[in-house]
């Protein structure tokens, strides 16, 4: 069916005036082979990117997407030759880098500009690395804040620019040094929305233009939209239990991008399914929530018997009580079913913010997830209509069941004097996360079980306690 | 260490909180290797002095006409002591930063260096380089300049150490990115990144090292007087004779130079160096110097860019020579280990070697027993220490809190306190010894006064810069609960002010320490009261040239500063920054 898919969407690029092949179509530029990243946690390595095989080849705009913890950033930097790979290797233009890579300039989300020099002297901070002499170096650096519509702002400090200002300024320094692949690391998601789209157009009416002095772009983002806008092919990387491909689209369609179009649409579906883990097939008709016929997914909560699942192979989404039960109030105003997508767009968020709330509620079993709806059980349903006391019931019996909430509850149990050291806890977790896995994880099994009323926590003396109600 | 309301000082705190787990045996062993620093830099000075013969005492003129001269002699001196702390900063923290093996042997040794009474080096340094310049003021001077330099040094080290390696990791990769040269990296990242930071911790530094130029410009090593012409010499003569009259003109001048240098250097600096904030948007409270508005109106700055810009081409040029900021991916393993272990093997011989050296000079010369007397001693400078403190606090917290609170009072009262801190309270000594004699009060009581001279106001100062920290709504909050007194105290104001009152603290203990030493034994005219305590045990061994004694007496103290530090200070700072950061 993908094939399929892709076929038509080919064809139809192909029928619609082919634009003007970029000057040397299709050298690789950028090579991975094998690439792994770990770094080191309590336990040994922590492994953060594993086999990753990725080309980036003249012409193209390569979007790198993933959840957040999905290494897309270390994928980005291990590129960049900023971070060395744990093994594997990365090559620029056949050579295999041993350093910072030469051919690439970096766009950051925070913008990274030096709040102590103007726009101009920022712009220039490169070709003076280079060794430019100060006039050529000016003269460059003038043509890339015209090209990028900055001009009137040469003299400005950072701090007086808005941050799409500061945005372009990001944009120019990187393009000042016409490096043969211009790499991007989510440069648009420190900005509001409309900035951003604005932005965005420039930039890819620029890159049509030919005037665009690199020769490549990778893209990283977590946002499917920005993706299908921009790229020609998207490299989906998942995050259980590390990240690697799990799947390249590539995007056929015409620029500029129609948001309306059917196949538009029908791609960011696609890649949302790919992304979310979840496969579009609804077996029997309307929401169950028993999950047959669902592709189980290696290292996926859902995809483990509950029986089964453990504190290393389901971990706790970074989810609120407060975040979820919010969700599921609002599923619940719309009938106790909606469209993941809608509702994330309705609420002006990015899929990051939401998904870890799906796969709370999830866990809980308070819904399930078919297709790109998201369904309230019978359990989420009263939990979402209940007063405060009844959903702390509701919540207690199902957060026990979580694994990292059950493993504290039964080991507190088991303890004579009802206190154990968060310590303790960390340990045993720490031969599956790095450190700050595992305080995320700590921290949502503490919110989840002091709401619940299983089990309190002592931040001063780190010390987990058996709440005496639930003892008994 | 913090003297404002803003930046970098919580990091500060932070980092020192993360530093106690990881010191343990490695202070040991740098503890052992700065003693054996000590011992060299002694046995070298001791060796040297032999051959020093100037047998005459040098006078001092104390007519108020020679003062002005007199306080430029020093202000020089203040200058280039704080010149060479800056090259030294540069230096240190640089080397500290960009070594792996290096850092593990510097960053301790730095936090002990910081511990050691200073006061303790100054005859050291004398002797040292009265040898190095036979015949010359020139030795004095580098003596005296030495002695300010090690009350300003590391600081100033460790701010800027602190802001090398918590460079915002975005800036890092610019730079690498970009291939910025590795002057490029220094001269347009990391310098002005701590900017602020060398800034500040420059200015308080500056403050403290008045006190030491006061003790530095006259004093009697080996029996011997030497004087520098200065203002603290004018002062230390002026005390001899008993003159309360020439004390005063000496206590107006040092106010005006403290003053001076205050509103004409530290506050346009700091009013400049605002524009290293690494910041988005325009700060709501800006520093601002009626010095730098002016400048910055005239034409100077233009002249002197247009002027300068092509010396700084050519150290962007120059500076290419020091290659491309770069971390090669790829790592030998056998041979970092390889150097590792080399590394460990000469520092740790080269340490062993040079205890045992020192073990046997002690036991050649009084045997170790010698740190039994100090060890006892110190119980009571301690003892003076924590009355000092506790005392302190009881006065000057709910005072700070009252003018923390009142925007009007602090405007007021800020610049006041700042300048009280950096006047040298030994200027203050001979008119507390004239009210001694007459109310008869023993110095063993009235030391504990003196050491307060200067080491209460970093607790005022700091109460002051907490209770300002206080968030308004928090306070307007109480008021609604009709939360008042006791209970007002206990839950909003005490845990409000703790981590400002944890630096004011660890600073004023530390200065009393290092005061104990001139504090302990005062002279006005002819009279000398001496307390009795390590640091008057220290001033002895001084005066007298005692060696062996004076080692002991500066590691004794050496160790009560940062066993204090160890059991107590950090801890409070650590539950600072875990239970009460705001």
């Amino acid at each position: 069916m993908v094939l399929n898919t892709l076929r038509n969407l080919r064809s139809a690029r192909h029928a619609v005036a082919p634009r003007a092949p970029r000057p040397a179509d299709g050298e690789v530029l950028l090579e991975t082979v094998g690439l792994t990243k770990a770094y080191a946690g309590a336990d040994g390595e922590l492994p953060v990117l594993g086999g990753i095989d990725l080309q980036v080849r003249a012409g193209e705009v390569v979007a790198l997407l993933g959840k957040s913890g999905s290494g897309k950033s270390t994928l980005l930097r291990c590129l960049a030759g900023l971070v060395p790979p744990s093994s594997g290797a990365v090559s620029y233009r056949g050579t295999p880098l041993t350093g910072a890579n030469p051919g690439t300039a970096m766009v950051f989300q925070t913008f990274a500009l030096l709040p102590w020099l103007t726009v101009l002297q920022n712009v220039e901070l490169g070709l003076e690395a280079r060794g430019v002499p100060a006039d050529a170096r000016s003269r460059a650096a003038r043509q890339a804040i015209d090209l990028i519509g900055l001009d009137g702002f040469e003299s400005a400090y950072p701090k007086e620019l808005s941050g799409g200002m500061r945005q372009r300024v990001g944009f120019a320094r990187a393009l000042v040094v016409e490096p043969d692949v211009l790499m991007m690391d989510e440069p648009f998601s420190a900005l509001d929305v409309l900035t951003a789209e604005n932005l965005r157009g420039e930039l890819m009416e620029l890159w049509e233009s030919g005037q665009f002095p690199t020769r490549a772009i990778v893209l990283v983002t977590h946002n499917i939209e920005e993706a299908v806008l921009m790229a020609d092919r998207i490299v989906v990387l998942g995050s259980r239990p590390y990240g690697t491909i799990r799947e390249t689209f590539e995007v056929g369609l015409e620029r500029p991008r129609d948001r309306d179009a059917p196949a538009f649409e029908e791609l960011i579906d696609r890649v949302y399914r790919t992304m979310t883990g979840r496969v579009k097939e609804t077996h029997g008709s309307g929401p169950s929530p028993v999950r047959a016929g669902q592709t189980p997914l290696p290292g996926r909560a859902e995809g483990i018997e509950p029986d089964r699942r453990t504190p290393a192979n389901s971990p706790l989404p970074g989810a609120s009580v407060d975040g979820l039960s919010g969700l599921a109030e609002m599923v619940a105003h719309r009938g106790g079913s909606c469209d993941l997508a809608d509702l994330a767009d309705d609420l002006g968020l990015e899929i990051d913010d939401v998904l870890p709330l799906v796969d709370a509620l999830e866990l809980l079993g308070f819904a399930v997830v078919t297709g790109d709806d998201l369904v309230l059980t019978d359990r989420g349903t009263t939990f979402a209509g209940a007063d405060v006391r009844r959903s702390k019931e509701i919540f207690a019996a199902a957060a026990v069941d979580a694994p990292l909430v059950r493993l504290i509850t039964t080991s507190l149990r088991q303890n004579p004097e009802a206190a154990l050291r968060a310590g303790f806890f960390r340990d045993v977790l720490a031969h599956h996360y790095t450190s700050e896995q595992v305080t995320q994880q700590l921290e949502t099994a503490t919110d989840w079980g002091r709401y619940a009323e299983l089990f309190g926590y002592d931040a001063e003396r780190e010390e987990y306690r058996l709440d005496e109600g639930a003892a008994a | 260490m913090s003297f404002r309301t803003s930046s970098p000082a919580p990091r500060a705190t932070s980092r020192f909180a993360g530093r106690l787990a990881r010191l343990s045996w490695v202070d040991a062993v740098v503890a052992a290797a700065v003693l054996v620093l000590f011992y060299v830099v002694l046995q070298v000075g001791h060796g040297t002095t032999v051959r020093f013969s100037t047998d005459q005492s040098i006078k001092v003129d104390t007519d108020p006409a020679q003062l002005p001269y007199d306080a430029a002699r020093s202000l020089l001196r203040m200058f280039i002591a704080l010149a060479a702390s800056l090259v030294f900063t540069f230096g240190y923290a640089l080397a500290a930063a960009k070594s792996r093996r290096l850092e593990r042997i510097l960053i301790p040794a730095l936090d002990i260096l910081q511990s050691v009474p200073v006061l303790g080096f100054l005859t050291v340094a004398v002797s040292g380089f009265i040898a190095l310049f036979p015949g010359s003021m020139l030795g004095l001077e580098c003596a005296s300049i030495f002695a300010i330099f090690t009350s300003q040094a590391w600081n100033m080290t460790f701010g800027f150490y602190q802001s090398l390696t918590s460079l915002p990791r975005e800036l890092d990769e610019l730079s690498r990115s970009f291939r910025f040269t590795r002057w490029m990296r220094f001269w347009k990242v990391e310098l002005p990144s701590g900017m602020i930071s060398l800034v500040w911790n420059g200015m308080l530094s500056f403050g403290g090292g008045w006190f030491f130029l006061v003790a530095s410009e006259a004093i009697s090593v080996n029996n011997k007087d030497y004087a520098l012409p200065g203002v603290g010499s004018y002062a230390g003569a002026a005390i001899a004779d008993g003159d309360l009259g020439k004390v005063g003109w000496a206590i107006i001048t040092m106010a005006v130079m403290v003053i001076g240098v205050n509103f004409v250097f530290w506050r346009p600096l700091t009013a400049w160096a605002e524009k290293f904030k690494n910041e988005q948007s325009e700060a709501g409270e800006v520093q601002r110097s009626l010095v730098l508005d002016f400048l910055r109106r005239s034409n100077w700055p233009r002249v002197l860019g247009t002027a300068l810009r092509p010396l700084g081409r050519a150290l962007n040029r120059v500076g290419r020579v020091l290659g491309t900021d770069d971390r090669p991916l790829t790592v030998n393993g056998t041979r970092r280990r390889t150097g590792d272990v080399a590394f460990t093997v000469v520092a740790g011989g080269l340490i062993l070697w040079g205890l045992f050296d020192l073990g046997r000079y002690l036991r050649e010369q009084t045997g170790l027993g010698v740190f039994g007397e100090p060890l006892l001693l110190g119980l009571a400078t301690l003892a003076r220490v924590v009355v000092l403190v506790a005392a302190a606090t009881v006065i000057w917290v709910p005072i700070g809190v009252k003018i923390g609170f009142s925007p009007r009072l602090t405007r007021i009262a800020q610049p006041v306190v700042q300048v009280l801190a950096s006047f040298p309270a030994n200027f203050l000594f001979p008119l507390a010894v004239w009210f001694f004699l007459k109310t008869g009060l023993s110095i063993n009581i009235g030391g504990i006064l003196l050491m307060a001279l200067g080491a209460q106001w970093y607790i005022l100062f700091n109460t002051i810069a907490g209770a300002m920290s206080i968030p308004s709504d928090l306070r307007e909050a109480m008021d609604d609960l009709g939360v008042v007194g006791w209970q007002r105290w206990k839950r909003l104001i005490l845990p409000g002010i703790f981590p400002a009152y944890v630096t004011g603290g660890i600073t004023a203990s530390g200065g009393a320490w290092n005061a104990s030493i001139v504090a302990e034994v005062v002279t006005f005219g002819g009279t000398t009261l001496t307390a009795t305590g390590l640091g008057a045990y220290i001033a002895k061994a001084t005066a007298a040239g005692d060696f062996p004694h004076l080692l002991a007496g500066v590691a004794v103290m050496s160790l009560y500063v940062v066993g204090l530090n160890r059991l107590l200070w950090r801890r409070l700072y650590r539950l600072a920054d875990t239970r009460f950061a705001l």
